[in-house]
């Protein structure tokens, strides 16, 4: 217990209060001078090293950084405006570049992310210090350059395995997240572009727009119709795949049956063509002078009608799913399948249990139990489907219903083709478009959660009924 | 008596799981033949089929010639195919890096970090592309190669959990004792358990040397250039270009559409096993 308790270290601001109140004049000049406790000992390399990082991250923020961090924190996002400003003592217009509120905010972002960086290697320098205080009070030595480069592929081995792929995550994820949620607080849209025009903060307002009715500018109305149908959509999506997937496959496995390869490979090829190319294809089918009308010689509005609240639209997105969807759960439930404990079955059939008893007691159950997890990723998966729609209805047919306010939503809109058609649009609503962002990052996030809960609460029972 | 009657029940419904099965099948595989069907069709104005049967059923490979020569076709196959080598490689590689590490070894941070890569999952990716764009653009390298590379297997860190829990399964007496014997970290590493998570391996490369082959949201907000367009995006414009360019194009898209899935297929086919393997073991670990 008191070993255990050691290992335990106490959190990073009291390291630090501790390397200061404890540490050599070495650790405490390190607090400002990066590098100076290891130069003070004789770790030239690693000490130099540290010094090099903070004199070219400080001129990185006298010269470029520091005014766009200025500039995040001051509360104004730009105010000068570029054009053409008369000279008065050499009597012409000169152009004169302004400020991008765009630009000065992704730069804000990039140097403030760059700044916990330099704040981690900040702490690292000291603790390293501090380390070596610890070490020649205990009369070791020094660990050396070397000694420090082999930890790495030892003790230490996470740090080279983790370093390049978060590179890519910082600059491809996290930058662009932070600046996107930082936009939902902006009045970022198309009567705000820069460097035309500058947008600025506006605290909650575009949440509140969302979520109010406003004489018209609300968007709650459009919102609750579009989260209604992602929902109805999702839940759709995700259990007739499922439940279609689980009986073919069961069909397939029945005894008896041969060519069963030959079965899968049916369902299987209509996974080898991509998703965009069959889902063309659907729409092209199923347009309104598409060869589905010239073969039962109608005038169906497949994808385009909308009447009932799009009803028809709407089913034929689902169907045309089931069929892009199925193959991949066959295949994932015929892994399964023959998994299934057999006693389970031998048992059943002992008790002179009928097909349908043991499918309703035994295999759903056992399948639902497996692959509950899966259910809510493919459901997640879903609310966040945006080929389908996209390429099928490109979220239309176009229902004056749902033009609430120029929200731009139409009626088989899902939050992301929402999201998206708000970005590129003629007209586009970064900011809107923010905020429904974060609205899907919150539901996502909950149903994970419930997700991670589950999947706990199964390890520890471990156990099926 | 009731043993003859048990038969010829087993035998109708095996007659009706054969009827369902068949009856599905063509379902499914119908609109792949009409595709097929439309790819080898000889056009004489228009590719459009209007009628179930059409007047001319001549079938032959103009569609594929005019593919290859009168649309850039084949420079977009070739960037596909270097954007989908290297963003595959480079996406195995980090997964396999992260998953290793969060899985097989213990270091403070561990939690934390998986918590945080869980959280950023779940932004949906299209609400940063054009953040995204920017920072490309910053770094000045829209319309190229390079930065579909790096924006296919920029995120590639949060997919580490299907490797994950595939590594949690390789039991730890191995490397004990190999550590015991005095390998370090990356010998354990590049000799033990790589060999061992092949399945899962195959099944990364898989899918993130297909991903690039069908993804043309991406490529349509980095890449203006014709010459630079990926296969997706060029089949994609072909037919929503322009007002006409569906009944123009069709029958060349279903061309183009068919030369990507047969290379998918060949993958596919080749490396079945691993990648039904690969999807049980991520749906099973959720």
């Amino acid at each position: 217990m008191g070993k255990k308790r050691e290992r335990i270290k106490p959190n990073v601001f009291k390291r630090l209060i501790f390397a200061f109140k404890d540490g050599s004049y070495a650790t405490r000049l390190s607090f400002l001078v990066m590098g100076f406790g290891q130069i003070a000992r004789g770790q030239l390399a690693k000490g130099f090293s540290y010094f090099l990082f903070q004199v070219l991250f400080a001129l990185y923020m006298i010269f470029f950084g520091g005014r766009y961090v200025g500039h995040l924190f001051s509360g104004n996002l730009g105010s000068r405006l570029s054009g053409e400003r008369w000279n008065e003592s050499l009597q012409i217009f000169e152009k004169v570049s302004g400020d991008n509120s765009f630009l000065i905010l992704l730069y804000g972002v990039v140097s403030l992310v760059l700044f916990c960086v330099f704040l981690t290697v900040w702490a690292m320098n000291v603790f390293g210090s501090y380390e070596n205080d610890a070490r020649l009070e205990r009369g070791q030595e020094l660990s050396t350059f070397r000694a420090d480069l082999r930890s790495l592929i030892n003790e230490k081995f996470y740090i080279p395995l983790l370093l390049p792929p978060f590179l890519g995550l910082l600059v491809f994820t996290v930058m662009p997240l932070i600046f996107m949620v930082l936009i939902a607080f902006t009045n970022y849209d198309y009567a705000h572009m820069p460097p035309g025009k500058l947008f600025d903060w506006v605290g909650f307002k575009n949440f509140q727009a969302m979520f109010s009715l406003a004489d018209g500018a609300g968007f709650a109305l459009v919102f609750l119709r579009v989260l209604v149908w992602t929902f109805v959509w999702a839940f759709f999506a995700t259990f007739t795949n499922y439940f279609l997937g689980l009986v073919i496959a069961m069909l397939i496995h029945k005894k008896g049956i041969k060519l069963k390869a030959l079965w899968r490979t049916l369902f299987v090829v209509a996974i080898a063509v991509p998703q965009f190319v069959t889902l063309l294809l659907m729409q092209k089918i199923l347009d309104g002078d598409g060869i589905l009308n010239k073969i039962l010689s109608t005038n169906i509005l497949w994808l385009a009608d909308q009447r009932y609240f799009s009803l028809l639209p709407r089913t034929m997105i689902i169907l045309v799913n089931i069929w892009i969807g199925v193959p991949y759960t066959l295949l994932m439930c015929s892994g399964i399948l023959l998994n299934v404990p057999t006693d389970y079955y031998e048992a059943a059939r002992i008790d002179g249990a009928s097909a349908p008893q043991i499918f309703f007691k035994i295999t759903l159950p056992y399948m639902m139990h497996i692959t509950a997890p899966y259910l809510i990723t493919q459901f997640v998966g879903n609310i966040n489907n945006f080929n389908v729609i996209w390429l099928l209805t490109g979220g239309g047919p176009v229902d004056n219903v749902y033009y609430g306010g120029g929200s731009q939503a139409q009626s088989t809109d899902l939050l992301v083709t929402w999201l998206y058609r708000l970005t590129t649009d003629q007209n586009p609503k970064y900011n809107v478009a923010s905020v429904i962002g974060i609205v899907i990052f919150v539901i996502s996030a909950a149903l994970s959660l419930i997700t991670f809960n589950r999947a706990s609460a199964t390890k520890s029972e471990d156990a099926f009924q | 008596m009731t043993g003859n009657f048990l038969k010829i029940r087993k035998h109708a419904s095996n007659l009706l799981v054969y009827a369902i099965l068949v009856t599905l099948g063509i379902l499914w595989v119908l609109p792949i033949g009409y595709l097929v069907y439309t790819a080898f069709r000889v056009t004489p104005s228009t590719g459009i089929i209007n009628t179930l049967f059409p007047d001319d059923l001549r079938l032959g490979f103009s569609n594929f010639s005019r593919l290859f020569g009168d649309t850039l076709f084949s420079q977009w196959l070739g960037n596909t195919m270097i954007v989908a080598i290297s963003s595959c490689a480079l996406t195995t590689a980090f997964i396999l890096m992260v998953s290793y590490a969060l899985s097989r070894l213990r270091f403070r941070l561990r939690r934390p970090i998986m918590n945080v890569l869980l959280v950023l999952g779940m932004f949906p990716g299209f609400m940063s592309m054009i953040a995204v764009y920017f920072i490309l653009k910053a770094m000045g390298l829209t319309n190229s190669l390079l930065a579909l590379v790096l924006v296919y297997s920029g995120s590639a860190a949060l997919s580490y959990y299907i490797c994950t829990g595939f590594f949690d399964t390789v039991p730890r007496a191995m490397e004990e004792a190999a550590i015991l014997d005095g390998a370090s970290q990356p010998i354990v590493f590049w000799k033990i358990i790589l060999p061992m998570a092949k399945p899962i391996i195959v099944y990364t490369v898989l899918t993130s040397f297909i991903s690039p082959w069908c993804d043309f949201i991406f490529v349509n907000t980095i890449i203006n250039d014709r010459n630079k367009y990926t296969v997706a995006l060029g089949l994609y414009k072909m037919i929503n270009a322009e007002k006409n360019s569906f009944n123009d194009n069709f029958t060349v898209f279903c061309a183009g559409a068919l030369v990507v899935g047969a290379i998918i297929v060949t993958l596919f086919m080749s490396m079945q096993k691993y990648y039904v393997e690969g999807i049980t073991a991520g749906a099973v670990k959720g």
